[in-house]
C-alpha cells in the first residue's frame, strides 16, 4: 500500500512540478500563528480514497474576520437559494432596503409558468423596507400591512417572511405575524427566522430552510401526480435552466418529476412531494435536511445523483430505474442514453484536442466544485485545486464522517427538527426483501461519498479559500480556468485567467444533462482556448521604455 | 457648555435627582437643558409640572424629517429646557437606537449650538449600560462628565461598578470622565461610609450624600422638585448644596472598577453581610 499511497507524480505533468506541501506552508506563511493553524486544518493536499485514512478537512467553520471570504449569509442561504426559486410564493423580505434588493433573483434562477396567465412572483422584489423608526418602535405592524398589500394585490397561494439581521436585534415576532396573518387571509403565511448572523455562512440559512418549508407546506396535498415512476429531484435550481434540461431527459426516460426542491417549482409542488416513490439528491448541502426528514416521516427513501456531466448523468439515469426494478424503465434509460450520446461524442472529440491536459479550479458552492469536475475530465481536463464556500466535512470527506463531526455551538444554534413518521402517511416505498436484494446487487442509498475521494492524488483541497490564498495559487500554478462567482471574477481576470462563474453561469447554459454538457464542452473550450488573455497587458507593461524627443529644441 | 449624564442602577432615584439638583442649577441662573433617555418619557415631569412632553421619537414619527426644535422643547422650571427621547412600548423595537436617533436628531437641529448658550445638558439614562444605545450619551464626547446614583444596596454599587466599566471603555475613545458618585441614602447600616470607601476604591469621590427624606416624595406627587414645592425645606438645601458641588467639582477621573470579590469584601467589611 505505501508505494501507492507514497506516489507523488499523479499531478506532476499538470503543476509543473509545484508541490502541494511546500505551496500549502507557503500560503499560510503570510497568517498570524492562530489564523495559520486555524487555515492548515481547512488546507489539505488530497490523497487516493485507498489511502486517505485520517485526512480530515476543517470545515463549516467560521472565518476569521479579516480575511476576504467568498461566503454569504444565512438569509442569502435561506431566501436567495432555497427558497427564492419557486414562482408563485411571494417572498416579503423584512428588513432595511439592501437585503431584499440585491437578493432580487433577477436573471440567475430560470422558471417557466405553464401559460402567461399563470402566477410568477419571481420578477418581483418584496420587502417592507424598514426605515429608522421601524427599528426603534418596531416593525411588526409594517410587517402585516406588507403582507396584507401584497395579497391585496395577487392573492398567491402562499406568502412567506425572510428575517434580516436587525428583525432579529430588535426581537420582531415574524412567526406571529405569520400566523395572525395566515388566519386573516385564509392562505399560508409562513416565516424564517434567517437573520444573516446565524450561522457560519448561508449553509446555516439552507437548513432553517428545509425546516420551514418541510413544517410548512410539505405534506398539505394528498392527491396522487399520475405517473409510474415518481421522485422528486432535491437541490437542483435550475441555473441558467439546468432544471429545464433535466425535466427533458427524465420525461423523455418516462419519469415523472412530482416536485423538485426548487428550480422551476410551484407551492403545490411542495406540497404533494410526499407522494413521490424517492428523493434524488442532486446538491447533497443544501437540501440533504428534506431528504431526511421526508424519509422518517413518510418513507421515502433517498439517493444521490447528479446531473452535472453526460457520463453523470447517464449513471444517475441507470441508478433511478435500478431503483424501480422495471425492464420496461431501464430499457427505456438505455435507449435514451444511446440516442442522446452521439452527439456529445461527437463535440467532446472535437473540442477534446484543445482542452486535454489543461486545468481547472474549482471554489463554489457545496456541491458544484465537486459535480463540475465530471464535465471537465469528459474534456481531458484536469482539476488541479477545488474546495466549497459553505459546506461541512461530509461533502468533502463523505457521509461516512457524519458521526464523527463535533456539533458546535453555531451548528447549535440553528434548529434540529424532531421528526417522526406520520401515522397516515408513512409508507415504506420497499420491502425489507427487494431492500435485501437492492443491497445484494450494489445499490446504495443515501451514498455520497464527497469531492476529496474523486479528486487526484496531491490536489490541493481549500475550504472557504480567501482572496489572498485565490491569488496566490493563480499565480504558482496558473490554472487554464478558474472557475467560483462574481465577487472572484474580475480579480481572476484581471490576472490573465479566464474565470467561469458556476453560481450564474455568466448568463449562460444550461449545463446539466446531456444538452448542458455540449454547452459546457463548447463554453470552455471557447474560454480556455481564447487569445484575448494574452492581450491582458499593455505593450508598454511588457517591454517598458520610454523614448521621446522634445519637439523643439 | 457642560455635558452630563446620570447613570445608575432602575429605581434607585436617578430622575428624581436630576431634576431637584437642575432645580438648583436653574436657581443659581444657570441656563439647563434636560435630555430624557428612558422611553417611560418621565425624566422631565417634575420640572414641567407633568407628563406634557412630546417625545423626540413620537415627533419624529408624526411630522417625518420636518421637525422643529420647538416641536420637542418645552420651557420647565425656572428657564429649565427640557426634551424627552422617548421609544418603543415595552417589549417592541429598539430603545437604545432610539436614543441614538433622537441625540443625533437633537444635534442636527442646533440644540446645543452656542447660540443657544447653554451652561448645562444633563442628560438621565434609564438603569444600566445595557447595550449601544444606553451608551450613546458616553460615547463620542457626547457627555464629559458622569454622576452615577447608588445607594448603600449591594445591587447598587454593583450596577454602579459595571457602569464604570463602560465609562472606561468610552473614556479613552471618547474623552467622558467620571465626576463622583451620588449617595441617594436608603437608610442602610453604615451607609455613608461605605459609600465613601466604594467611592475611593474607584478612584472617585462621593460627591454629595442625600439624605432620605419623605418631602421628595411629596413633592414628586406633586409634580414638583423639592425647590420649587417647599424652597425653604432643608431637602431643598441638600439639592443646592449638590448643585454647587457640581458647579464647583474639578475631579473628572477616570474610574478604576472594582472585580465581583473585592466589591463583596468591601460590603462585608462594612457590615453588610452580617
Amino acid at each position: 500500500m505505501s508505494s501507492i499511497c507514497e506516489e507523488k507524480l499523479n499531478l506532476e505533468e499538470e503543476t509543473e512540478g509545484v508541490d502541494p506541501e511546500v505551496l500549502k506552508k507557503e500560503l499560510l506563511e503570510k497568517y498570524p500563528t492562530k489564523v495559520a493553524r486555524k487555515r492548515a486544518k481547512q488546507i489539505v493536499v488530497n490523497k487516493l480514497a485507498s489511502c486517505s485514512e485520517g485526512l480530515e478537512i476543517g470545515a463549516n467553520v467560521r472565518t476569521t474576520p479579516g480575511i476576504i471570504t467568498q461566503r454569504g449569509c444565512t438569509y442569502a442561504g435561506c431566501k436567495g437559494v432555497i427558497l427564492g426559486p419557486t414562482r408563485d410564493i411571494v417572498n416579503i423580505t423584512h428588513g432595511p432596503i439592501g437585503c431584499g434588493f440585491y437578493s432580487w433573483l433577477t436573471r440567475r434562477n430560470q422558471t417557466r409558468p405553464p401559460t402567461e396567465n399563470d402566477e410568477n412572483f419571481m420578477t418581483y422584489c418584496f420587502s417592507t423596507d424598514m426605515q429608522d423608526k421601524d427599528i426603534v418602535f418596531g416593525g411588526e405592524k409594517k410587517l402585516k400591512a406588507a403582507i396584507q398589500e401584497a395579497y391585496d394585490l395577487f392573492k398567491p397561494k402562499a406568502i412567506s417572511i425572510f428575517s434580516t439581521c436587525p428583525v432579529g436585534l430588535i426581537g420582531d415576532d415574524v412567526h406571529a405575524v405569520a400566523r395572525e396573518m395566515r388566519e386573516a387571509l385564509g392562505i399560508n403565511v409562513f416565516g424564517f427566522s434567517c437573520e444573516g448572523y446565524k450561522g457560519v455562512s448561508q449553509s446555516a440559512g439552507h437548513h432553517i430552510a428545509n425546516n420551514g418549508i418541510f413544517t410548512h407546506v410539505v405534506g398539505l396535498d394528498d392527491s396522487v401526480k399520475e405517473g409510474k415512476y415518481k421522485i422528486n429531484l432535491l437541490g437542483e435550481y435550475n441555473i441558467g435552466g439546468d432544471a429545464f434540461e433535466i425535466d427533458r431527459v427524465l420525461e423523455k426516460c418516462g419519469i415523472t418529476v412530482v416536485s423538485t426542491f426548487s428550480g422551476n417549482s410551484t407551492y403545490d409542488q411542495f406540497a404533494n412531494a410526499h407522494t413521490a416513490d424517492l428523493n434524488t439528491v442532486m446538491c447533497h448541502r443544501s437540501i440533504n435536511y428534506v431528504a431526511e426528514m421526508m424519509e422518517e416521516k413518510f418513507g421515502i427513501p433517498w439517493i444521490k445523483i447528479n446531473f452535472i456531466g453526460a457520463e453523470a448523468t447517464a449513471k444517475s439515469l441507470r441508478k433511478i430505474a435500478h431503483y424501480f426494478q422495471d425492464q420496461e424503465l431501464s430499457d427505456r434509460v438505455e435507449a435514451v442514453i444511446a440516442e442522446e450520446m452521439p452527439e456529445i461524442l461527437k463535440v467532446r472529440e472535437e473540442v477534446r484536442p484543445r482542452c486535454q491536459g489543461k486545468t481547472a479550479m474549482l471554489f463554489v458552492g457545496g456541491s458544484r466544485a465537486h459535480h463540475y469536475q465530471e464535465l471537465f475530465k469528459e474534456m481531458g481536463m484536469k482539476t488541479i485545486s477545488a474546495g466549497y464556500e459553505f459546506a461541512h466535512r461530509d461533502d468533502y470527506e463523505g457521509r461516512k464522517v457524519l458521526p464523527t463531526i463535533k456539533v458546535d455551538a453555531d451548528s447549535r444554534n440553528i434548529e434540529e427538527l424532531e421528526v417522526t413518521p406520520d401515522p397516515e402517511r408513512f409508507r415504506p416505498r420497499k420491502s425489507p426483501e427487494e431492500l435485501e436484494r437492492l443491497a445484494q446487487e450494489g445499490f446504495e442509498f443515501k451514498d455520497y461519498e464527497g469531492m476529496m475521494r474523486d479528486m487526484d492524488n496531491q490536489a490541493l483541497v481549500i475550504d472557504d479559500i480567501s482572496q489572498y490564498e485565490t491569488e496566490k495559487l493563480l499565480e504558482i500554478y496558473k490554472p487554464s480556468i478558474f472557475c467560483a462567482g462574481i465577487k472572484e471574477k474580475y480579480v481572476v481576470q484581471k490576472q490573465g485567467i479566464p474565470l467561469k462563474q458556476l453560481h450564474s453561469y455568466d448568463y449562460g447554459g444550461p449545463y446539466a444533462g446531456f444538452k448542458g454538457a455540449v454547452n459546457f464542452y463548447q463554453e470552455i473550450d471557447r474560454m480556455v482556448n481564447s487569445k484575448v488573455w494574452n492581450s491582458l497587458k499593455a505593450p508598454w507593461q511588457k517591454s517598458p521604455e520610454l523614448s521621446a524627443k522634445y519637439a523643439c529644441d | 457648555m457642560r455635558k452630563i449624564a446620570i447613570y445608575g442602577k432602575g429605581g434607585i432615584g436617578k430622575s428624581t435627582t436630576t431634576q431637584n439638583t437642575v432645580a438648583g442649577l436653574a436657581e443659581m441662573g444657570r441656563k439647563v437643558m434636560v435630555v430624557g433617555c428612558d422611553p417611560k418619557a418621565d425624566s422631565t415631569r417634575l420640572l414641567l409640572g407633568g407628563l406634557s412632553q412630546n417625545t423626540v421619537l413620537d415627533t419624529l414619527r408624526a411630522e417625518g424629517e420636518d421637525v422643529e426644535l420647538d416641536d420637542i422643547r418645552k420651557i420647565g422650571f425656572a428657564g429649565t429646557i427640557c426634551v424627552e427621547s422617548g421609544g418603543p412600548e415595552p417589549g417592541v423595537g429598539c430603545a437604545g437606537r432610539g436614543i441614538i436617533t433622537s441625540i443625533n436628531l437633537l444635534e442636527q437641529l442646533g440644540a446645543y449650538a452656542e447660540s443657544e448658550s447653554l451652561d448645562y445638558v444633563f442628560y438621565d439614562v434609564l438603569g444600566d449600560v445595557v447595550c449601544g444605545g444606553f451608551a450613546m450619551p458616553i460615547r463620542e464626547g457626547k457627555a464629559q462628565e458622569i454622576y452615577i446614583v447608588v445607594s448603600g444596596e449591594m445591587m447598587a454599587m454593583y450596577a454602579a461598578n459595571n457602569i464604570c466599566k463602560g465609562i472606561v471603555k468610552f473614556a479613552e475613545a471618547g474623552g467622558v470622565r467620571l465626576g463622583g458618585i451620588i449617595c441617594n441614602s436608603r437608610n442602610v447600616d453604615n451607609e455613608q461610609e461605605m459609600i465613601e470607601a466604594f467611592a475611593k476604591k474607584l478612584g472617585t469621590q462621593m460627591i454629595h450624600f442625600v439624605p432620605r427624606e419623605n418631602m421628595v416624595q411629596r413633592a414628586e406627587i406633586n409634580r414638583k422638585t423639592v425647590i420649587s414645592f417647599d424652597p425653604a425645606h432643608a431637602q431643598a438645601d441638600e439639592y443646592r448644596t449638590l448643585a454647587k458641588k457640581v458647579e464647583d467639582n474639578t475631579m473628572h477621573v477616570i474610574p478604576k472598577p472594582m472585580h465581583t470579590d473585592e466589591l463583596e469584601k468591601l460590603l462585608i467589611e462594612y457590615g453588610l453581610a452580617g
